[in-house]
């Protein structure tokens, strides 16, 4: 087992940099007519040719969702941003600190964060999401309670660091101290769950661009998270889309936040490395 | 009572005269329809919006009545003849007696 972890290792670590270099790539739409957003993207080379190509998900929205998300005025998700900004310059816990105490402009600070999450945190030694380290800023560093790990306000406050890297390649390493985790997020994807026996591969692999029921598949990329989702009016993490569908299949869900999701939530991410960080994005 | 209520509005800052411009109007509000229960079975009490008015130069553009299904954060996107350079005024009358308002200038050439 440990050999073959090895192995993969070394071929991630050799693979991932030609992936990365590629900047090659289809814009599909500009967000306020300036931030260019690439939403297809030939497939990295660790995915040994799974996908051809990797496809945002905005291709498979109706038009009028799409253009939603093209405008900010429009994108309803601007509403939990400009509510998380409020926050992010406010003092929260004992030791009396925003995160604009430490962090400062957001707009500036938080330039690119968005693409390389999930990563390896070498003082934890662990893989680490964006919603774990700001949990861990506020429990660490702030003295303030945990927020729920998919809840409103993280949801928003995701979204709210998300905005500076728009636009900007997703480019999760998955090689090096991660590569277990990695392997583990690979297992997940494809094994089956639940009654209905449905891996994510089932869908999102092998049949995007179908239809489940009235569902218009896409190939399940997280660039876009968190998204506003009109059927919820409300702001959905990526832990969250995570139980939705694993509930789909008639499972019993993993919990928001737990290793096993952060291992699903690294390998899929880095099966849509070269996409533009959408979020927060608009979806049906 | 409705919690973080906050208009906005989006007009072009300048425009030809006679031309007809877009304004774009949201609002956050929960808009709770007054159908729906709580976990212990009683009825949440009805809060939305019921009207949203927008005037230039204290002419009438458009008044909106607006009714429970009406789904939260209502947005409007309505166009307007610009005849002269103005004030837009936009007036959001809330259920419990709260009135937002904003204004926005547009300059006409």
């Amino acid at each position: 087992m440990k050999m073959t972890v090895l192995k993969s290792a070394i071929a991630g670590l050799a693979l991932v940099a030609t992936g990365v270099m590629a900047e090659e790539g289809t814009v599909g739409f500009e967000i306020n007519g300036d931030i260019p957003i690439v939403t297809r993207v030939p497939a990295a080379a660790h995915l040994d040719g799974a996908l051809s190509e990797a496809i945002s998900g905005w291709e498979y929205r109706d038009s009028s969702t799409q253009a939603m998300q093209m405008d900010d005025f429009d994108n309803p998700a601007m509403l939990a941003v400009e509510q998380a900004a409020e926050v992010w310059n406010t003092a929260m816990g004992t030791v009396g600190k925003s995160c604009a105490d430490c962090h400062g402009d957001v707009n500036e600070s938080m330039i690119g964060i968005r693409a390389t999450y999930p990563k390896w945190n070498e003082k934890a030694g662990e893989v680490r999401t964006l919603a774990m380290q700001v949990n861990n800023c506020l429990t660490e560093n702030m003295g303030a309670e945990a927020w729920k790990y998919d809840g409103a306000d993280m949801a928003a406050m995701e979204a709210l660091i998300s905005i500076p890297s728009r636009g900007m390649p997703v480019n999760v390493a998955i090689d090096g101290p991660v590569a277990s985790v990695w392997e583990q997020g690979k297992e997940m994807y494809y094994t089956r769950y639940g009654q209905l026996e449905l891996s994510c591969a089932s869908c999102h692999e092998l049949n995007y661009d179908n239809l489940i029921r009235a569902d218009h598949l896409s190939q399940g990329q997280i660039n876009a998270f968190p998204v506003y989702r009109l059927k919820d009016t409300g702001l959905v993490t990526t832990h969250g889309r995570f139980k939705g569908c694993v509930r789909d299949t008639r499972a019993e869900t993993f919990a928001a936040g737990s290793p096993e999701f952060v291992a699903l939530e690294l390998y899929v991410a880095s099966r849509g490395n070269g996409l533009s960080v959408e979020a927060p994005a608009v979806r049906p | 009572m409705a919690d973080n209520v906050t208009p906005r509005v989006r007009v072009p800052r300048d425009a030809k005269a006679g031309e007809a411009i877009t304004i774009k109007t949201l609002i956050s509000h929960q808009m709770e329809s007054g159908q729906r229960k709580d976990g212990d079975g009683n009825l949440i009490p009805r809060s939305i919006i019921n009207r949203f008015t927008c005037d230039f130069n204290g002419q009438n553009v458009i008044d909106i009545t607006m009714e429970p299904a009406i789904s939260t954060n209502p947005y409007f996107e309505f166009q307007s003849l610009v005849p002269e350079s103005g004030t837009f005024t936009f007036t959001w009358y809330d259920d419990d007696g709260s009135v937002y308002t904003d204004t926005k200038d547009i300059a006409v050439s």
